[in-house]
């Protein structure tokens, strides 16, 4: 189980998050939403300890990560994944060998055994063919997707999305969207997804908490935020111009 | 305020950036060393990094390291010849080379060449996250990014530094005796009687630390580089400008220990 509880993070004076408080449990899908530069990504970068806070805990199982060190903390990380915004992959490798990397680095699987998970891994995301290809070569969508089967290629037990089908087209987002949710289920991994898919993403999630202000506004289930009353989650979700929450 | 505060507020600022950065290198260095012995020993890093800092700056070595044995030999033949004590140009030129001019030339130019594109490397590496993704795969970037570049400058200066002295002393032979007619046998037995195991320590001493000092120095700038292209360019800068200088006042006071 996760747990953030009353996390603060400034940068520089400026409060990025002023208290936040979100719970998820095993084997649940939890969207995250909230608007641009509002730290959702700051938010999900402390919880797999990249950031520390200034104050606050963030408990996986009951042990704060923002505390552990050493080989506790290796063993804590090594439960997660994490697909980052930007994909985040080895410019000096090639595809196959960024989804190879954790493999040969992490595990003692043979060169043969290697070869042939990666391969599948790669067409389950519908990338066949550019395994020779460097990061620099290919599209940023393709990014986001080898970035995706090297973060699965692990079977991590909680994954961490930061947008993953942001900047894709709709085909290929929805079926990202759907093998997640399928791996989702069989493998039954802790998920929290940073999106702007609205309204696709409330099929395919159990709980989806909004952040604004540097708070969790809302926390519950896709029915229970789209029937909100709530005037500032109820402008967001529907995409409305005007209302409570402004542009600037 | 007055000018004079104002001066004492920059001195105090600047007086404090170089105490908190000497202090946040020297623990960044301890953190690493400290990593050393524990596995996993990329062993092929160590390679690829020695062939990056050390196989490909070799060329450049071989050039300037012939021209500095020419034209140190063309100086110092003529100044020898108002003395009448041309047959000492083979040690001088030697020594100097051993214990000197080898060293830190080698370390300027793997500065220019290799310390400037480490830190551009690894600053790119942090301003697009890779160093996060190799931390959230419980990998320690240290063990990927840092340590096999501190092995590959400790292990390429002191060959990169041979390599010189050796080009260098033939071209210093080049010039005195092809150009300058002193006898082969002359330049060389004095270099003989000249040189002992104790300059050569020296120019080996000299080279290992600043092998050490620059991967060091590039490695920490571009670990700690800022946001963006701006903040990999400023580092790649500060890489070069920091180890350049450090070279040279470290090979000071290595000298003034060493000597006495
Ligand atoms: N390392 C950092 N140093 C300083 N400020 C930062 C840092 N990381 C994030 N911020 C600030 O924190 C705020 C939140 O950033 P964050 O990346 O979490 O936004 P986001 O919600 O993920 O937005 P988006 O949907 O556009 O990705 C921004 O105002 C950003 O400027
Ligand atoms: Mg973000």
């Amino acid at each position: 189980m996760i747990e953030v509880i009353n996390l603060h993070k400034s940068f520089n004076g400026q409060e990025v998050l002023r208290g936040i408080n979100l719970k998820v449990n095993d084997g649940q899908a939890l969207a995250l939403i909230g608007g641009s530069g509002r730290g959702k990504s700051v938010l999900l970068k402390h919880i797999i300890g990249l950031l520390k806070p200034d104050s606050g805990k963030i408990l996986i199982d009951n042990e704060d990560i923002s505390k552990l060190r050493g080989r506790k903390l290796k063993r804590l990380k090594e439960r997660f994944g994490m697909v980052f915004q930007g994909g985040a992959l080895f410019d000096s490798l090639t595809v196959f060998e960024n989804v190879a990397f954790p493999l040969r680095e992490k595990t003692r699987m043979k060169a043969s055994q290697i070869r042939k998970t990666v391969f599948e891994d790669l067409a389950e995301v519908g990338l066949s063919g550019a395994e020779n290809k460097y990061p620099a070569e290919i599209s940023g969508g393709m990014k986001k997707r080898v970035a995706l089967a090297r973060c699965l290629v692990m079977n991590p037990e909680i994954i961490l999305f930061d947008e993953p089908t942001t900047g894709l087209d709709p085909l290929i987002g929805k079926a990202i969207h759907n093998m997640i949710r399928s791996c989702q289920k069989s493998y039954k991994f802790t998920a929290i997804m940073v999106t702007h898919e609205i309204p696709d993403i409330f099929s395919m999630v159990d709980r989806v908490a909004m952040l604004y202000n540097g708070f969790i506004l809302a926390e519950g289930t896709p029915e229970e935020l789209q029937n909100s009353k709530d005037p500032v989650i109820h402008q967001f979700i529907h995409g409305e111009l005007e209302g409570p929450i402004s542009i600037n | 305020m007055s000018p004079i505060l104002t001066l004492f507020r920059i001195i105090g600022a600047f007086v404090i950036f170089v105490i908190g950065e000497t202090g946040r290198m020297g623990i960044f260095l301890a953190e690493v060393v400290f990593l050393i012995p524990f596995p996993p020993y990329l062993f092929g890093r160590v390679i690829k990094q020695i062939n990056f800092i050390g196989v490909k700056t070799t060329l450049v070595i071989l050039l300037t390291g012939t021209f500095t044995g020419m034209v140190l030999a063309l100086q110092i033949y003529f100044t020898l010849s108002e003395f009448g004590a041309e047959s000492r140009l083979g040690p001088i030129v030697a020594l100097a080379l051993i214990k000197e001019l080898g060293p830190v030339i080698c370390a300027l130019m793997v500065t220019g060449r290799a310390g400037s594109a480490l830190a551009a490397e690894i600053g790119i590496m942090r301003i697009t996250e890779q160093i996060d993704a190799l931390d959230t795969m419980a990998l320690n970037p240290y063990k990927y990014l840092i340590i096999p570049n501190l092995i590959a400058g400790i292990i390429s200066l002191p060959l990169l530094n041979f390599i010189f002295v050796f080009v260098g002393v033939w071209g210093g032979y080049a010039v005195g005796v092809g150009l300058m007619g002193l006898s082969s046998g002359t330049y060389f037995g004095s270099i003989r009687d000249f040189v002992d195991s104790a300059d050569i320590l020296e120019g080996l001493y000299k080279s290992l630390s600043f092998g050490i000092l620059i991967t060091w120095i590039s490695c920490y700038k571009g670990y700690f580089t800022g946001y963006g292209a701006e903040g990999v360019s400023k580092s790649t800068t500060q890489a070069v400008v920091m180890s350049s200088v450090t070279i040279l006042i470290w090979d000071y006071f290595l000298t003034s220990i060493l000597v006495a």
